[in-house]
């Protein structure tokens, strides 16, 4: 089996579906605007916030902020790429012409991946450019300290959150399923959890919570709860989570019946 | 060739095939006959390594399927006519896997001549109907232009002339020398298509024998002999030591193996009247029902009778048979 073969008919899949276009255009789109309309508004209104949220503020993760809704439309995306193979039927005939399904599960994911962290990096470029010129003399300059990272940071983590949600459909083999155990994990779960002080050590592991870490480029000092691990330590915990995702729907692909 | 041997599949605490052996030769069309639920699909797809089999083993070519390095050049299936993405055109569907298997992309154009699809090509295949749906599939299976095809049920959904395209496609390619296994519930149709037959019952081998010798062993020919004086005809052939079978609504007899020339003049030499004197023929499809009677697995009940196994988990222990009664059938011809 060519696998140059497998990443080429995956490629063609990808960007011969209307779903593709509309979810990552979607999420560029949401993460920019969204992002755009918060500057502009934090900038307005900067004077009149209390100082320590003054002290605290972060125009790098301010704009890309957006990220945080716009990241709906690359869960929906990674769901789609796999959960379609199933919903449609399409899954026997892709295994039958890719038996290997190792190398059927590696060239999907490697080809929706890679289009999601390139999506995600202009998206978070653009977002972060866009977010600097309307902050006004609020902005910062991508050449201070931590702030490429951060910028760099935002495109991975669509990546790693698209390929969170393709491992996850894999082992669910459903789109809705995916679907409706993701989004009211990132959009409810996630963010109750993390609000309540008993269980907000819990909610640091998650892979979204562990995993935006990455963005900032200042720390959340004022309430005193620092999460125990750095920017990349966070993108780490999540990439694990992603990769647990995906061994366990490679492990779901091999034993259960297509 | 494909080689399966013992082959079985269970789901849960259902054998859905049941230690399957037999080849598949090219250069025919070999048919895969049995009733709905027979197994027939399922062995399909662990042919072609989609379920995992619980035991027994299937080689292409002396190979396992996922050992073929790209198998749609050896093998081309035709399973489920939607197992297509339906936002994709029916190009693009076949693009994608004509890719995978580096199979040149002018191939695409040309097997969807073949099937007749070129005017819908950029079409998405959702808004296919049933018979272009079953085309694409076609298509599909043709890409790598193979030496084995294998059809699970391709008339499904197809007008007269599409069945009749598809059964000259077969032959067709039997006739290149390629192996060609095809599926169906329907004796009328293999008969008219297959050259080999395999017939299966609740996942068991009924039947591989070639056509020819499927028609032989059970196409039973009897003659019909309806009198007013059904009493002294039924005393006569007694007396003459012929079998015959009255039948209960009728008030016809029926008689085995005595040609109806001998009746007739037998009936004249006595003085009896016939009404009817008719030599007849078992459809295959009769002979297929009768085979697969005691394990036809969906059937339907008379409308008051118990309800007991309908919809299907019903062993065959509690399935009245249709044939129950019908003498011995060549059941396990091999
Ligand atoms: N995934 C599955 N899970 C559980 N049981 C299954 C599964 N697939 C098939 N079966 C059962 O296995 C048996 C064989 O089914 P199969 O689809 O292979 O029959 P078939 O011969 O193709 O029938 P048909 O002519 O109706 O297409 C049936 O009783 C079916 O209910
Ligand atoms: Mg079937």
């Amino acid at each position: 089996m060519s696998f140059p073969a497998v990443l080429r008919s995956e490629w063609t899949k990808i960007r011969t579906v209307a779903s593709t276009v509309w979810t990552l255009a979607a999420a560029a789109v949401v993460t920019v605007g969204m992002s755009a309309l918060l500057c502009v508004f934090l900038n307005s209104q900067f004077e009149n916030m209390p100082k320590e949220q003054q002290l605290a503020f972060d125009p790098t993760a301010s704009s890309f902020a957006g990220m945080s809704l716009g990241q709906a439309a690359v869960i929906v995306f990674g769901v789609l790429v796999v959960g379609t193979e199933y919903s449609t039927g399409m899954i026997r005939t892709s295994l039958a012409a890719v038996p290997r399904r190792g190398s059927f599960l590696a060239g999907k994911l490697l080809v929706a991946t890679a289009l999601a962290l390139a999506v995600g990096l202009v998206t978070s470029f653009v977002s972060f450019f866009t977010g600097q010129a309307l902050l006004g003399e609020h902005s910062i300059g991508i050449g201070e300290p931590n702030v490429l990272r951060a910028v760099f940071g935002a495109g991975l983590y669509m990546a790693v959150i698209a390929l969170f949600a393709m491992g996850l459909t894999m082992v669910l083999r459903s789109s809705m399923l995916a679907l409706g155990i993701l989004l009211p994990f990132v959009f409810l779960l996630s963010p109750i959890l993390g609000s309540v002080d008993a269980t907000q050590k819990v909610a640091y592991f998650f892979p979204n919570v562990a995993g935006s870490r990455i963005m900032q480029t200042v720390p959340a000092v004022l309430d005193g709860s620092e999460p125990p691990y750095g920017p990349w330590g966070g993108f780490g915990i999540m990439a694990a989570w992603a990769a647990l995702a995906v061994v366990a729907g490679y492990a779901v692909l091999r034993k259960r019946d297509a | 060739m494909i080689e399966l041997e013992a082959l079985t599949k269970r789901f849960g605490a259902k054998t859905a095939v049941d230690n399957l052996s037999f080849q598949v030769k090219p250069g025919v069309v070999t048919g895969f006959l049995g009733p709905n639920g027979a197994g027939k699909s399922t062995t399909m797809r662990m042919m072609l390594d989609l379920d995992n089999p619980t035991s027994g083993t299937v080689r292409i070519d002396g190979k396992h399927y996922r050992d073929l390095s790209e198998p749609l050049k050896h093998i081309g299936a035709l399973l489920d006519a939607k197992a297509m993405h339906g936002g994709r055109s029916a190009y693009n569907n076949l693009l994608c896997l004509a890719q995978s298997n580096r199979i040149p992309a002018s191939r695409v154009g040309e097997v969807l001549d073949l099937v007749g699809l070129t005017a819908v090509a950029k079409k998405k295949s959702k808004g296919f109907s049933l018979g272009m749906g079953q085309r694409l599939g076609i298509a599909a299976a043709l890409l790598g232009d193979p030496e084995i095809l294998m059809f699970d049920e391709p008339v499904n959904g197809l007008d007269p002339e599409g069945i009749l395209w598809i059964r000259n496609l077969m032959k067709g390619l039997a006739g290149e020398g390629r192996t060609v296994f095809v599926s169906s519930h329907l004796m009328s149709e293999m008969a008219l298509t297959a050259d080999h037959l395999i017939v299966i019952g609740q996942g068991k081998l009924l039947a591989d024998m070639s056509m020819a010798e499927f028609i032989h062993q059970n196409s039973r020919s009897f003659v019909r002999l309806r009198s007013p004086q059904q009493e002294q005809l039924k005393d006569l052939l007694h007396a003459e030591g012929i079998a015959a079978a009255a039948l209960p609504d009728s008030g016809a007899l029926e008689v085995d193996g005595v040609a109806s020339e001998q009746l007739g003049e037998l009936a004249a030499r006595h003085g009896i009247v016939l009404h009817e004197l008719s030599p007849q023929r078992a459809s295959l499809e009769e002979a297929f029902m009768r085979m697969t009677a005691d394990s036809v697995e969906y059937q339907a009940h008379a409308p008051g009778a118990p309800a007991a196994g309908v919809g299907g988990q019903a062993g065959p222990a509690d399935a009245p048979a249709w044939g129950a009664g019908a003498e011995a059938t060549s059941k396990g011809g091999r």
